[in-house]
C-alpha cells in the first residue's frame, strides 16, 4: 500500500558525516558490497575516471592536429592515442557509465530491493574493471613498435588484417581483445541481470505497461547487450587463436577474409551505438516530462519505437562497409534499412516535442542538458540520414565528416544525457543539492565547446581529409578549421572541471535536497535521499505509470485515463 | 493523508521472484547461442574455401556413438529433475552420474576423434582454414560441455552427502536447461559440420 | 550578458550563420583547384553524381532540420514557466493517434524517396559499363605507397597516376582494379570519385571520368598502420597528346648516362634491387615503388615531401626524418655514396 504514511523515512543522515567506520573497513564494505546502489556508484565513479582519460588522450590529439606538421607527438603514439580513445569511450565510459544508472535506478523505479541477482551483479562489475585495467596495462607492458609505449594502436575496430602477427608484432592487440573480452564477460552478467530483474522483480500492479520509459529502455537495451557483445566476443576469440594458435580466420595469406572480420565486428557495433544511445533516450524520457510538469507523450509509441530499432538495428551492419566494394543491390539494401531505421528514432523527438508542448517548462539544470540534446540529436540524425545514402558515404565515410556525425551522436546525445542524469539524481544519490551557478557555468561553457569543435568539424570531412592520420597536408584548406575544432576543447575541458568541482564540493557542503526535489512522478522519489539499505520498507503497489501523481493528486490519478 | 487501499488483480500481477533462475539461464542462453552462431557463420563461410590440407569429406566420420550418448544425457537428466521433484535423492544421484557419464563418454570419445585427425590426418588448428574453422567451432562446444560437467559433477558430490534435496528441485531444473542447450548445440554443430558443409 | 535562454538562442542563431558561412567559403575555392579536394568541386562523371544527390540529400534534411527546428524553439520559448504562474499543473496530455500516425509516415514517406534517389545513383555508379578505348590501371596499395599497373602497356609505375581527360560527349573513362599487398587502404581522390578500399584478398573495382586537365589530390582513407597519414594520392589528368607522349615515356627502360656510372653500380651491388625495380637493369624488386621514371613524379615517398635531390638524398640516408614508420629502411651508406646514388637516380627520368 503506498501513501505517504506507510514509507517509512528514516532520518536524512548525509552520507558524508555518517557515523565514521575506520577507513580500511569502509574500503571493504565497498569491495565486498553486492547492493545495487553501491555498484551503481561504482560504476560511475569508474566511468567518469574514464571520461577524464579519454578526454585526455583526445585532448592530446587535438593539440598535435592544431597546426598541418605539428611535432607534439610521434604518429606511433598518435595512432595508439585514437585507439585508446575510441576503445575507452565506449566500454570503459559508455556502457559503465549506463550500466551504473541502470543499476542504481531500476530496482528503485519498480519497487524492489535490489536487483535479481546482486552476486552476479558484483561479479560483472569487477569484471568489467578488470577488462580496463587489462586495456590501461598495455601501456605499459605491450611492447609496441618504436619504443613508444605498447597500447594498441589498431584502431578501435581492429581491422584484419592489420591485426595479425604479421603486421602487428608485440602484445599490444592481445590486450586490446584480452581486455574487452574480459569486459565483456562483465557486460553480458550485467544485461542479463537487468533483463531478470525488469521481468521478475517488479512490484504488484507494476504491468509491462506500468514501469517507466527508463526502466523499458533498459531493459531493451540489456536484451541487446545479450545478443550483440557476442559477436564482438567471437570475433576476438578468432583474432586471439589466428594470432597465438596459427589459426587463419582473418589470414588473408591463407584464403582468409579480411572483410570476414569487418562483418562480424560490424553487427557488434552497430546495435552497441543503439545500446549506448537508447539509454540517453531513457534518461530524457524521465527528465523532460518532470520539467515540463506533463506525462510522456505517446508511452506506448515510445516503446515500440524502442523495440523496433532494436530490432531493425540489427540490420544496418554494412553500412560502416559502403566503401568495400560489395553489391549494387547489397549497398542499396543496406541505405534502406539504414534509413528506415531513422524512422523510429526521429519519431522519438517528435514525442519529446509532444511532451513539452502546452506544459510549463522549467529551466533547470537537467532540464537545460536535455533540451541541448534534443536540438543536437535531431542534427546528429540529419547527418546520419546523409551517410545513410550509399554514394553519399563512398565520398564522406572514414572522414571527418564521420567522425563529426558520431560525435555528435555520443557527445551531444549521450553525454548531454549523461550529465542530465548526474545532475537529476544527484540530489537522490547525496541527499544534497548542487551548486546552480557553478551547473549553469559548466553548461554554458561544454555548449560552446561543443558546437566549437563539432560544428565545424564537419567541414574538413567535406574538404577530403580522411580520419585516423596524426598530421596532414598544408594547403588542402583544413588548417583554419582544426585549429577552430582544437580551441574548442579547452571549453569543454572548463565545463567539465565545473562539474567536477561541483559535485564534490556539494557532495560535502550542498543543502539537503529532501526526498523530492523536482516534484516527480516515479517511485525512486519516495525514498529517502539517499535511499536506505533496503530501499522499501514496504513494498510498493501501484496502479499507474506514475505512482506518485496519483499519491498527489488523488483527485485526477493517472490510472482513470491510461 | 488518507491511505488509499490498493488490490491488485490478478491480470496485473507482474512475474515474480521464482522465475529468475529461468530468465537467466534463458539470457545467458541467448547470449551463447548468439557466440555460436558466429562460429557456425564462419565456418559456413569458408568451407571449401581451404587453400591445402585434408578436405572434410577426407577424414570426417559422422560421430554416432558420442551424438547418442549426449542427447541420451539430455534425457537421463530429465529423469533426474522428475526424480528431485518428487524428492527422491537417491534416484536422483543415480540419474545425475548416468548424465555425468554419457557427457564424460562423449569428451572422450571427441578427443579420440581429434587425437586421429591430427596423428593421422595432419588436420591441425593451423593447417588450413578447414583446420581452423572446424576445431573452433567443436572446440567451442566442448568446452561448454567441459564446463557442464565440471558444474555436474560438483552437483553430483553435493548430492552424495545428502545435501540436494526437492526443495532444490527449481535449481536443479535452471541447471538442466543450461545441459539441454549444450545439447540443442550440438544438433546444430553436427548438422553443420558433418553433413551440410561435407 | 546574462546565461539565458535568449542568450543560448542568439549564440545558435550565430553559431548557425558562422558554420553555413564557413562551408561556403570553404567551397568557393576554384572547380579545380588542386589544393582543396573537396566533394563539392567534382571533376569527374562518379563525383557528379554523388555531388547531385547530396545536394538533394542535404536539401530534404535541411528542410527537415529548419522545421523540426524551429518547433522545438517555438515549443521550449512558448511554453516555459513564466514568472507570474498560477502554480497548476497543465493539462496532462498522454498523446495523440493521429498527430503519432502522422508523423510517423510523413518520415516513412520522406526516407522511401531519399531511398529511391540514392538507389539510383549507386546502380548508375557501380554497374556503369564501359565503352572501348577505356583505360584499364591496376592499383595495388601497399604500406605506404600506391604501385600502378598498366596492364595493356606493359610498365609499372607509383605514387603518381596519369589517366587521359575524357569528354562528356565520347566518354574515355578510366576502369582501375584495386588490389592490396598487406593490409586495407582506400583510395579517395574526393574530386574525381568516392573512395573504394583496397583489400586483400579481394578485387575491388573503381572507374573515373576526369573532364578537366589538372592535378587532383587525395590520400589513403583506411588505417593501415603507422604511416597512413602520408599515403597521399596525386592524379594528373592529362590530355590525350600528353597522356600519349607519358606513356611512350613510361614504356622505355632506364636511362643509362655514362656520367653517373659509379652510382648505377652502388644502387645495383647494394639491397635496393632487393626492394626497387629500374626496367632494364638488374634491379627487379617488387616490394618498394618502380624507380624506372623516378624524375617524372613532383614527389616522392608518396607525396610525402618534394622530388628535389635534396629530399632525395635525405629519403635515403634516413626516411624516419621524413615519414617515420614507413618500410624504406635507412641504407647505412656512406655520404659519398649516397651522393652517387642520389646523382644516379635524377638521372632516371
Amino acid at each position: 500500500m503506498l501513501d505517504a504514511d506507510s514509507i517509512s523515512k528514516p532520518m536524512f543522515v548525509p552520507p558524508s558525516e555518517a557515523t565514521t567506520l575506520p577507513l580500511f573497513d569502509r574500503v571493504h564494505e565497498w569491495i565486498v558490497t553486492v547492493d545495487h546502489k553501491k555498484l551503481g556508484l561504482m560504476y560511475l565513479g569508474y566511468g567518469i575516471l574514464f571520461l577524464v582519460i579519454g578526454g585526455l588522450e583526445a585532448t592530446v590529439m587535438r593539440i598535435q592536429l592544431a597546426i598541418p606538421h605539428n611535432h607534439f607527438v610521434s604518429p606511433q603514439a598518435f595512432n595508439e592515442l585514437f585507439t585508446m580513445h575510441g576503445t575507452t569511450m565506449v566500454f570503459l565510459v559508455g556502457m559503465p557509465l549506463l550500466f551504473g544508472f541502470a543499476n542504481y535506478m531500476v530496482p528503485l523505479m519498480i519497487g524492489a530491493r535490489d536487483m535479481a541477482f546482486p552476486r552476479l551483479n558484483a561479479w560483472s562489475f569487477w569484471m568489467s574493471a578488470l577488462g580496463g585495467i587489462i586495456l590501461y596495462f598495455s601501456f605499459i607492458g605491450g611492447n609496441g613498435l618504436y619504443g613508444a609505449g605498447g597500447a594498441p594502436d589498431v584502431g578501435w575496430f581492429a581491422y584484419a588484417p592489420l591485426t595479425a602477427r604479421a603486421f602487428s608484432p608485440g602484445h599490444s592487440t592481445d590486450y586490446w581483445a584480452i581486455g574487452l573480452l574480459v569486459s565483456g564477460f562483465g557486460s553480458i552478467g550485467t544485461a542479463l541481470n537487468i533483463v531478470t530483474t525488469v521481468l521478475c522483480m517488479r512490484c504488484p500492479g507494476m504491468t509491462l505497461g506500468r514501469m517507466p520509459l527508463f526502466v523499458w529502455l533498459n531493459m531493451v537495451m540489456s536484451a541487446m547487450v545479450l545478443i550483440v557483445i557476442s559477436p564482438l566476443t567471437a570475433a576476438q576469440i578468432m583474432l586471439l587463436i589466428d594470432r597465438y594458435l596459427g589459426g587463419h580466420f582473418f589470414d588473408t595469406q591463407a584464403g582468409g577474409s579480411a572483410v570476414i572480420w569487418m562483418h562480424f565486428f560490424w553487427i557488434f557495433g552497430h546495435p552497441e551505438v543503439y545500446v549506448l544511445i537508447i539509454p540517453g533516450f531513457a534518461i530524457a524520457s524521465e527528465i523532460i516530462p518532470v520539467f515540463s510538469r506533463k506525462p510522456i507523450f505517446g508511452y506506448a509509441i515510445m516503446v515500440a519505437a524502442t523495440l523496433s530499432i532494436g530490432f531493425l538495428s540489427l540490420g544496418v551492419w554494412a553500412h560502416h562497409m559502403f566503401t568495400i566494394g560489395m553489391t549494387s543491390y547489397s549497398n542499396a539494401f543496406f541505405t534502406a534499412t539504414t534509413m528506415a531505421v531513422g524512422v523510429p528514432t526521429g519519431i522519438k523527438i517528435f514525442n519529446w516535442l509532444g511532451t513539452m508542448w502546452g506544459g510549463k517548462i522549467r529551466f533547470s539544470i537537467p532540464m537545460m542538458f536535455c533540451v541541448a540534446f534534443l536540438f543536437q540529436f535531431l542534427i546528429a540524425g540529419l547527418t546520419g540520414i546523409m551517410l545513410s545514402a550509399a554514394p553519399f558515404d563512398w565520398q564522406l565515410g572514414n572522414s571527418y565528416f564521420v567522425v563529426a556525425h558520431f560525435h555528435y551522436v555520443l557527445i551531444g546525445g549521450l553525454v548531454f544525457t549523461i550529465f542530465a542524469a548526474l545532475y537529476y539524481w544527484f540530489p537522490k544519490i547525496s541527499g544534497r543539492m548542487y551548486n546552480e551557478t557553478l551547473g549553469k557555468w559548466h553548461f554554458w561553457l561544454f555548449l560552446i565547446g561543443f558546437h566549437l569543435t563539432f560544428d565545424f568539424m564537419h567541414i574538413p570531412g567535406v574538404l577530403g581529409m580522411p580520419r585516423r592520420i596524426y598530421t596532414y597536408e598544408a594547403g588542402r584548406g583544413w588548417e583554419i578549421w582544426n585549429l577552430i575544432i582544437s580551441v574548442g576543447v579547452i571549453f569543454q575541458i572548463a565545463g567539465v572541471l565545473c562539474w567536477v568541482v561541483n559535485f564534490l564540493w556539494s557532495y560535502f557542503k550542498g543543502k539537503p535536497a529532501g526526498d523530492d526535489p523536482w516534484d516527480a512522478w516515479t517511485l525512486e522519489w519516495s525514498t529517502s535521499s539517499p535511499p536506505p539499505d533496503y530501499n522499501f520498507a514496504m513494498i510498493p503497489v501501484v496502479r499507474s505509470r506514475r505512482p506518485l501523481w496519483d499519491l498527489k493528486h488523488p483527485e485526477d490519478p493517472d490510472w482513470k485515463y491510461e | 493523508m488518507a491511505a488509499t487501499t490498493i488490490t491488485v488483480p490478478p491480470n496485473e500481477m507482474p512475474l515474480g521472484h521464482e522465475l529468475r533462475g529461468r530468465v537467466g539461464m534463458w539470457c545467458l542462453i541467448a547470449a551463447e547461442s548468439a557466440i555460436f552462431c558466429i562460429f557456425v557463420v564462419a565456418y559456413l563461410y569458408y568451407a571449401g574455401k581451404s587453400l591445402n590440407g585434408p578436405r572434410p569429406r577426407e577424414v570426417l566420420e559422422v560421430p554416432i556413438r558420442i551424438s547418442i550418448a549426449l542427447f541420451s544425457s539430455s534425457f537421463t537428466i530429465v529423469r533426474a529433475e522428475r526424480a528431485i521433484e518428487h524428492g527422491n535423492s537417491k534416484l536422483f544421484a543415480t540419474w545425475w552420474f548416468a548424465t555425468i557419464f554419457l557427457g564424460a563418454f562423449f569428451v572422450v570419445g571427441t578427443a579420440r576423434e581429434w587425437y586421429k585427425l591430427i596423428y593421422d590426418h595432419g588436420l591441425t588448428i593451423s593447417s588450413s582454414l578447414f583446420g581452423t574453422t572446424f576445431y573452433s567451432l567443436v572446440g567451442l562446444h566442448l568446452f561448454h560441455v567441459l564446463v557442464g560437467l565440471t558444474g555436474l559433477t560438483i552437483v553430483l558430490v553435493f548430492a552424495l552427502f545428502g545435501l540436494v534435496r526437492q526443495e532444490h528441485a527449481e535449481r536443479i531444473g535452471v541447471f538442466a536447461l543450461y545441459w539441454h542447450f549444450v545439447d540443442a548445440v550440438w544438433v546444430v554443430v553436427l548438422t553443420v559440420v558433418y553433413f551440410i558443409a561435407r | 550578458m546574462k546565461l539565458n535562454l535568449t542568450t543560448g538562442f542568439w549564440l545558435v542563431g550565430l553559431q548557425t550563420v558562422l558554420v553555413t558561412g564557413a562551408v561556403k567559403a570553404s567551397t568557393a575555392a576554384s572547380p579545380a583547384d588542386p589544393a582543396v579536394p573537396s566533394i563539392f568541386s567534382p571533376s569527374s562523371t562518379p563525383a557528379y553524381s554523388i555531388y547531385h544527390l547530396s545536394l538533394f540529400v542535404l536539401a530534404v534534411t535541411g528542410f527537415i532540420f529548419v522545421v523540426v527546428f524551429s518547433l522545438l524553439a517555438y515549443a521550449v520559448i512558448k511554453f516555459r514557466l513564466r514568472a507570474e504562474d498560477d502554480g497548476r499543473e497543465p493539462a496532462q496530455i498522454y498523446g495523440s493517434n493521429q498527430v503519432e500516425l502522422a508523423w510517423t509516415v510523413i518520415p516513412v514517406l520522406i526516407v522511401v524517396v531519399l531511398f529511391l534517389a540514392a538507389a539510383r545513383v549507386i546502380h548508375a555508379i557501380e554497374d556503369a559499363k564501359f565503352p572501348p578505348g577505356t583505360t584499364e590501371i591496376t592499383a595495388i596499395g601497399h604500406q605506404f605507397w600506391w604501385e600502378y599497373q598498366y596492364p595493356g602497356q606493359g610498365f609499372v609505375t607509383a605514387n603518381e597516376l596519369h589517366v587521359p581527360v575524357s569528354d562528356r560527349e565520347h566518354p574515355t573513362p578510366t576502369h582501375i582494379t584495386l588490389l592490396s599487398a598487406d593490409t586495407n587502404h582506400s583510395f579517395w581522390v574526393p574530386q574525381l570519385a568516392g573512395k573504394t578500399d583496397l583489400i586483400p584478398n579481394r578485387v575491388n573495382s573503381m572507374w573515373i571520368d576526369p573532364h578537366e586537365t589538372g592535378v587532383f589530390v587525395g590520400q589513403c582513407a583506411q588505417y593501415c598502420g603507422t604511416q597512413h597519414a602520408k599515403m597521399l594520392l596525386r592524379v594528373i589528368v592529362e590530355s590525350r597528346e600528353d597522356f600519349d607522349k607519358w606513356l611512350a615515356n613510361e614504356k622505355q627502360p632506364a636511362a643509362t648516362l655514362d656520367s653517373v656510372r659509379q652510382g648505377r653500380h652502388i644502387f645495383e651491388t647494394t639491397a635496393c634491387v632487393n626492394c626497387h625495380t629500374v626496367a632494364g637493369t638488374n634491379a627487379k624488386g617488387k616490394f618498394g615503388p618502380d624507380l624506372t621514371h623516378l624524375m617524372s613524379r613532383e614527389t616522392i615517398a608518396s607525396g610525402a615531401t618534394a622530388n628535389t635531390q635534396e629530399n632525395l638524398r635525405l629519403w635515403i640516408k634516413d626516411p624516419d626524418a621524413i615519414k617515420p614508420g614507413s618500410l624504406m629502411p635507412a641504407m647505412q651508406m656512406s655520404d659519398q655514396e649516397i651522393d652517387a646514388v642520389t646523382g644516379y637516380l635524377l638521372t632516371l627520368h
